[in-house]
């Protein structure tokens, strides 16, 4: 960083920025990206600040504080962590054996890590009901040991799950593909066991990885709805997520509530985005050596 | 690739082994048994029965419906990620990190939210809905929306694959180009277009995966009148309520074999950039 830094100072003392702009396409660019995001992701956004805004702070708390919609955070929340737990255990699993062994069919396992951002939702959704029906490929043999997933809170989890398997992934992927060899030869011709080279000097480079995986997983979650809706079973108090909540809401024409919920879910969406990008250009800064 | 002398970890059979069948297990269950089981579900009546289901009236409906959307979501967001790419990666100038930050809303909001961002603003009652209304233009619960809505979900793909390329290409040949007097066109189709024209294609291959797929966003703007307004993700979710599990299944599999392609194209896409 220190060299470039100095290598950059004659351009800057001369304005860095006019003599970026050498390349054409400055005016339009920026004209361009900017009306796009304005009319496409501000307007909508802001629209919706104004009407739940424009409520009144009573009536936003009755509706955001209703029974039926905290027993949807809760199972929401608890869902969504327990999918992102598994994922980042699992998702650390593949990305090690996936930058780390050579085996026959690892190209076929590497590319179909990103089913679940290229399969439509809906598809997920009532592949994974059927999977885990009663009578379903993977619902017969868990109903023998007791455990029933289709339509409960559990069914949840493993929407949740599958809808964010590759975030982990991707992320901790090109953290070990990076990782210099020698702390860790060092460490294991000194006679360390493995367990203690990982603990000790792997993993406090590989966890901010993996945070942002789970970080991401877990936004991901929260809002996820068409995986969701068709293994949940949907019963109010219990296995209602807050998306069906909004979408409930709407089908009541209760616009109001839809939007005192959707401008909840969305800024804590919006504050999850801002943790995982302050926190990404925290880590990558110390990964390259601030 | 040379073979490492010293032993790392994780090096020992034992270790290898136990782990990479675990991986295998774990990818098994998880992604290729559901995958499996699309294809299963939808041929379990035999051929007959899956090819009338596809080509039943309000199934053909959808599939046209579906890739109308994407046929005007999907040049629309290539030229937005573009320029924007070009924008972020080629100029410094104040708010270019919120900006980026901006782009990955969608990311992160639910499809839900999405959809209703656009019915209270667009809508019967909404601001810009009202006014339309005094001139008969209805854009919710018509395909109007569900384009709209469709251009909100996936705006962020084609930028999010080319900035980080584009970033690490640096602007220095497209400065030469500069130089040597080529025009702006000149410039992106000589230079830019080819360097980036492998990620350029992924990112809209991703974007029509998510155009012909989305479904919370567009099942809120949609209305799900069968034959006007439902796409084939709707498709799927009327005919597997409607107990039709089978013609689910067969509207499934043919986004399911736009995801297979969406996965090929990327494993391409990395061969070829690994071989740079």
């Amino acid at each position: 960083m220190a060299t470039t830094d100095l290598s950059a100072r004659p351009a800057r003392r001369l304005g860095a920025p006019v003599s970026k702009r050498v390349l054409p396409g400055f005016g339009l660019s920026l004209g361009i990206s900017l009306f796009f995001v304005s009319l496409v992701l501000l307007l909508p956004i802001s629209g919706l600040v104004i009407r739940a805004g424009g409520m009144g702070w009573e009536q936003f708390w009755f509706v955001i504080s209703d029974p039926r919609v905290v027993a949807s955070y809760k199972v929401t929340a608890l869902a969504a962590l327990a999918a992102s737990l598994f994922n980042c255990v699992f998702g650390l699993l593949m990305a090690w054996v996936l930058v780390r062994y050579d085996f026959p069919g690892k190209r076929l396992l590497d590319a179909i890590m990103d089913l679940p951002f290229a399969l439509p939702t809906a598809v997920a959704g009532i592949t994974l009901a059927t999977l885990f029906a009663e009578n379903g490929w993977y619902g017969q043999w868990l109903a023998k040991i007791g455990i029933e997933v289709a339509y409960t809170p559990l069914g949840i989890v493993v929407a949740m799950a599958f809808t964010s398997v590759p975030f982990v992934v991707r992320t901790v992927q090109p953290v070990l593909e990076e990782l210099a060899p020698e702390d860790e030869e060092a460490a294991v011709s000194l006679g360390a066991s493995d367990w203690t080279v990982f603990r000790r000097i792997l993993f406090p480079v590989l966890w901010p990885a993996v945070v942002t995986g789970g970080a991401l997983s877990f936004a991901r979650s929260l809002g996820e709805y068409g995986a969701v809706i068709f293994i949940a079973g949907n019963s109010p108090y219990v296995s209602e997520v807050i998306s069906l909540m909004i979408f409930v809401r709407l089908e009541e024409y209760d616009f109001p509530a839809a939007s005192a919920i959707a401008a909840v879910v969305m800024g804590v969406s919006l504050l999850l985005l801002l943790f995982i990008n302050v926190w990404q250009g925290r880590y990558l800064k110390r990964l390259h050596g601030g | 690739m040379a073979t490492p002398r010293h032993r790392r970890v994780g090096d020992s059979p034992l270790v290898r082994r136990s782990l990479i069948g675990l991986a295998v297990v774990f990818t098994v269950l998880l992604l290729f048994m559901p995958l499996a089981l699309i294809f299963v579900e939808a041929l379990s009546e035999g051929w007959a029965v899956y090819v009338g289901n596809i080509l039943d009236e309000y199934t053909l409906h959808a599939i046209g419906l579906t890739l109308f959307v994407a046929l005007l979501t999907v040049p629309l967001n290539m030229v937005f990620g573009v320029f924007l790419a070009w924008l972020v990666t080629r100029f410094r100038f104040p708010g270019r990190k919120v900006l980026i930050t901006l782009i990955d809303i969608p990311f992160a909001v639910s499809p839900v939210v999405a959809g209703l961002l656009y019915l209270l603003l667009y809508g019967g009652n909404g601001w810009v809905g009202q006014w339309l209304g005094q001139y008969d233009i209805q854009l919710m619960f018509s395909w109007p929306g569900i384009v709209m809505v469709t251009v909100f979900v996936t705006c962020p793909f084609v930028a999010r694959e080319l900035i980080p390329l584009m970033q690490q290409q640096g602007s220095e040949e497209e400065e030469a180009g500069v130089v040597l007097g080529a025009s702006g066109w000149q410039l992106f189709r000589r230079i830019t277009l080819p360097n980036i024209r492998w990620a350029l294609l992924y990112g809209v291959i991703l974007t029509n995966a998510r155009a012909v797929g989305e479904f919370g966003a567009v099942s809120v703007v949609s209305g799900n009148i069968r034959g006007e307004t439902n796409t084939l993700p709707l498709h799927v979710e009327l005919l597997y309520q409607d107990y039709n599990a089978v013609g689910a299944f067969a509207a499934s599999s043919l986004l399911a074999g736009i995801a297979l392609i969406t996965l090929a194209v990327k494993a391409i896409v990395e061969w070829r950039q690994s071989r740079l």
